[in-house]
């Protein structure tokens, strides 16, 4: 995770002009790091260049309007980054 | 180019599914109500309907890509430069590709060509959603008929008009 974490938050940093050490694996992408929808699409469009994979963005946004999941399980740094471990394994199985 | 229609692409010359391009023309008309004031005496087309004109040719190929499913919205420009002026009457190629296709968004790489030579060329992203209603779907197949959208043939993949 810690070189997923590190890979994404460099990403983060770059895309959206954030200072990289505000990032923290506890941040939450919109509420802590401020990170809008608009800018949240480079840095997925990044992150799924970066680790070959696609992000399914619109089911995890589909889960949350529909309160079956909360914006902390796929937006909290942490959760991001675990996520995309699990897409990069899937891809690899 | 139809400009008070906002419809700056006239023809679909190629669209190929599996290399995820296209290929479009756009004749620049001679006489606008937009070159008396960009600029008197000195004509040229906008820049922002160049970029206009790229996002549209994008948007038919992430339409065709989709298998018209889905209708792109522009979100972004990265990178788009504008290197040379664009005259009424120019015949201009307007190519696309898919750069990148997310979840719910899209990326293409886009160009205008006058007479080989590049005069501008940029990154677009684009939202990625269901069509809004079926009144829109309907207009935009209308549309794409309109510009010769291989509508019949995206089932095969790959799709030319010679």
């Amino acid at each position: 995770m810690s070189s997923t974490f590190d890979a994404v938050a460099n990403i983060i940093a770059e895309t959206c002009d954030i200072p990289r050490e505000t990032i923290k694996p506890e941040s939450h992408a919109i509420n802590d790091l401020g990170i809008d929808s608009l800018d949240f699409l480079d840095v997925a469009f990044a992150i799924d260049k970066a680790f070959g994979i696609k992000m399914p963005l619109e089911q995890w946004t589909q889960e949350v309007n529909e309160g079956k999941a909360t914006t902390e399980q796929y937006f909290v740094m942490k959760n991001l980054c675990a996520h995309i471990d699990g897409l990069v394994a899937a891809k690899g199985a | 180019m139809r400009f008070e229609y906002f419809q700056l692409i006239d023809r679909i010359v190629d669209l190929d599914l599996g290399n995820r391009t296209i290929r479009t023309q756009a004749s620049v008309p001679i006489a606008s109500t937009i070159f008396e004031g960009h600029f008197p005496g000195f004509p040229l087309m906008p820049g922002v309907l160049l970029l206009e004109s790229m996002a549209q040719a994008s948007g038919w190929l992430i339409i065709g890509v989709t298998g018209f499913s889905r209708m792109p919205f522009l979100a972004a420009f990265n990178q788009a430069k504008l290197r040379a002026f664009v005259k009424p009457g120019d015949t201009l190629e307007v190519a696309a590709a898919v750069n990148h296709e997310g979840s719910g968004f899209a990326r293409t790489k886009a160009e205008i060509r006058h007479d080989g030579k590049l005069v501008c060329n940029a990154e677009i992203t684009f939202r990625v959603v269901e069509f809004p209603n079926q009144e829109f779907r309907q207009h935009m197949e209308k549309a794409a008929a309109a510009l010769a959208f291989p509508m019949q043939q995206l089932a095969q993949g790959r799709v030319d008009h010679d």
